[in-house]
């Protein structure tokens, strides 16, 4: 199996678009995973058919019985994440803000804290046209997101651990979720957009996948936006030796097909899905040449 | 007041509406503006200036393993895996370490002492006469945002008037932007996308008790579903800006909608009314 992440750095530059179209095209088995867990998109594009659903507990959480409480306060002096707050003669806990590191628990002289479970979200397991897909939804405000990224990630390794490849949907950013997303995947697809934040952001995501070992390629999405900044962009690649896979114009069909709920390669022949055609001949040559070597 | 620029979904424009609030607002009084998307922070390329750069450190811990006797009790208590003890040694995981000083406290030989680690850096620039923006900047490969983004908004404390450009998603760092905000704009756009991750948006501003409105942005005039959402969540938009290619090429080669098109001034201006009558300020 080669495990292949769409990420982006920048959000909004088409990542998820992208995913779906490659699983419409790619060929041999797959299973799809959307690890973009915070705000995940993945499944309005695949009509997924719920299998079965799993609670996502995430770490514990402190809870003070007010009962028990003498009203000290060391809970809230030794509280690091200004979780704990005096309410009336006892103290109470903001489980927003909550990491769950259990301090309180450890300095309490009366034993009056608990770590309690708290479920944070929940993991999904569903049937679509191209194979399975796992997708979550996390708590709105809720922490963990990492957590829950892993969980994402080995269910669908458990489940379909004989498919052909592990494609998923990444997070943007370059933080605790796309750390989660990347590490184990063999091949990134980085897809970015002509506009100075799009090659700023694109210079750091990069510099965090450096840090582990997947093999970078780069999509240029909307190339057509800002010719000059695409030819820095391509220039940017060259230096770093970087693969470019594919560039896709700005097309309104995309919208349309995000409207309709489908991959943009199955609405109608357009200027986007032909660009995804070419995309998607270079990344199967891009897999099969790492499939090979390993 | 302190207003906070969301969206749940990235590429909305959070950046574009924080960064021409901020220039609309700076004309007339003083502002600082904060960029909070400390993963892929933006701002400064909007508003390039010479910076000064402060390191934001947290406390990790530092087994002398010469006084450890390896009891473990420091694993056992770890709630995140960051230590584990083996038979001749601790070892110490710096990523997984959310740096709460649990360890130095149940450890019964006083084996552990915390020293500080560099995870980011806050810069400091003023781009123009009326206008401070502070920026914060996690280092690639460093996976928690939230120190950073708490290091960011303590270098305005005391600031009268303040914008928050937040990251996408719905989770701790956007948590940790939105605490103590009077106000939330969320940026959406006319996308069944965008939509969805406004709902979210949205649960999370009522969750923190913020009182948030709503900017359509790259509008193409297919805004039922956005419409019909905003009336039945007693959701105001307060401004709504059009799909247009010459918008999107300002932005994208790093230049402001309303220094290059100064009549947008006046829409930035209502916005802010609009902020301070969400946020019951007059």
């Amino acid at each position: 199996m080669i495990r292949l992440a769409v990420i982006s750095g920048k959000g909004g530059t088409g990542k998820t678009m992208i995913t779906a179209a490659l699983a419409d095209l790619l060929p041999g088995t797959l299973v799809l995973a959307d690890c973009d867990v915070d705000a995940a998109n993945l499944s309005l594009l695949l009509d997924p058919q719920l299998i079965c659903t799993e609670p996502f507990m995430g770490v514990k959480s402190a809870v003070i019985d007010p009962a028990v409480c003498k009203g000290c306060g060391e809970c809230e002096m030794y509280c690091r994440f200004n979780a704990v707050h005096a309410e009336g003669d006892t103290y109470r806990v903001n489980p927003i803000r909550c990491e769950g590191c259990a301090v309180c628990v450890h300095v309490c002289p009366v034993k009056a804290v608990t770590m309690q479970p708290r479920q944070n979200g929940e993991v999904m397991y569903s049937q679509t046209e191209r194979g399975h897909l796992v997708h979550a939804h996390l708590v709105p405000g809720a922490g963990n997101s990492g957590l829950l990224v892993h969980a994402v990630k080995k269910m669908a390794l458990e489940q379909d651990r004989d498919c052909n490849l592990f494609l998923i949907d990444g997070p943007p950013g370059t933080g605790c979720p796309l750390i989660s997303t990347i590490s184990g995947v063999d091949v990134v697809l980085i897809v970015t957009e002509p506009s100075v934040s799009g090659l700023h952001d694109l210079k750091r995501v990069v510099s965090v996948c450096r840090q582990f070992r997947p093999r970078i390629l780069v999509a240029i999405n909307r190339f057509d936006l800002d010719e000059s900044l695409t030819e820095s962009i391509r220039q940017w690649c060259a230096e770093e030796n970087i693969t470019l896979v594919g560039k896709i114009p700005f097309d309104a069909t995309v919208i349309d097909s995000v409207r309709q709920g489908k991959p943009v390669t199955k609405v109608r022949d357009s200027h986007a899905a032909q660009a995804i055609q070419i995309l998607k001949t270079n990344l199967d040559q891009e897999l099969m040449h790492y499939y090979n070597q390993r | 007041m302190k207003i906070a620029v969301a969206s749940g979904k990235g590429g909305t424009g959070k950046t574009m509406v924080a960064a021409n609030l901020a220039f609309t607002l700076s004309q007339t009084c003083q502002v600082t503006l904060v960029d909070c998307d400390v993963e892929e922070p933006n701002l400064h390329l909007f508003f390039p200036a010479p910076a000064t750069a402060k390191d934001v450190t947290v406390q990790v811990p530092v087994i002398d393993q010469k006084i450890c006797d390896r009891c473990g009790k420091c694993g056992e208590f770890c709630q995140y895996g960051a230590l584990t003890v083996l038979r001749d040694r601790v070892l110490f995981f710096p990523e997984l370490c959310h740096s709460c000083g649990g360890c130095t406290l149940v450890c019964p030989k006083n084996a552990i002492h915390e020293e500080p680690k560099r995870v980011g850096i806050v810069t400091h620039t003023k781009p123009l006469p009326r206008l401070d923006l502070v920026s914060g900047n996690l280092d690639t490969g460093n996976p928690f945002a939230v120190p950073v983004i708490r290091a960011a908004k303590m270098a305005t404390a005391g600031d009268c008037l303040v914008i928050l450009d937040a990251s996408p998603g719905t989770s701790c760092p956007v948590v940790e932007t939105l605490d103590e905000c009077d106000a939330c704009i969320l940026v959406t756009e006319s996308t069944p996308f965008g939509l969805h991750d406004l709902q979210l948006a949205v649960d999370v501003t009522a969750r923190l008790g913020i009182p948030a409105g709503i900017v359509i942005n790259r509008n193409d005039g297919q805004d039922q579903a956005t419409f019909n959402f905003c009336t039945n969540r007693d959701l105001d938009i307060i401004m709504t800006i059009p799909f247009d290619r010459g918008i999107a090429a300002i932005q994208s080669r790093g230049d402001l909608l309303c220094r290059v098109r100064p009549e947008w001034m006046k829409a930035f201006t209502t916005l802010y009314r609009k902020c301070c009558g969400l946020a019951g300020v007059d």
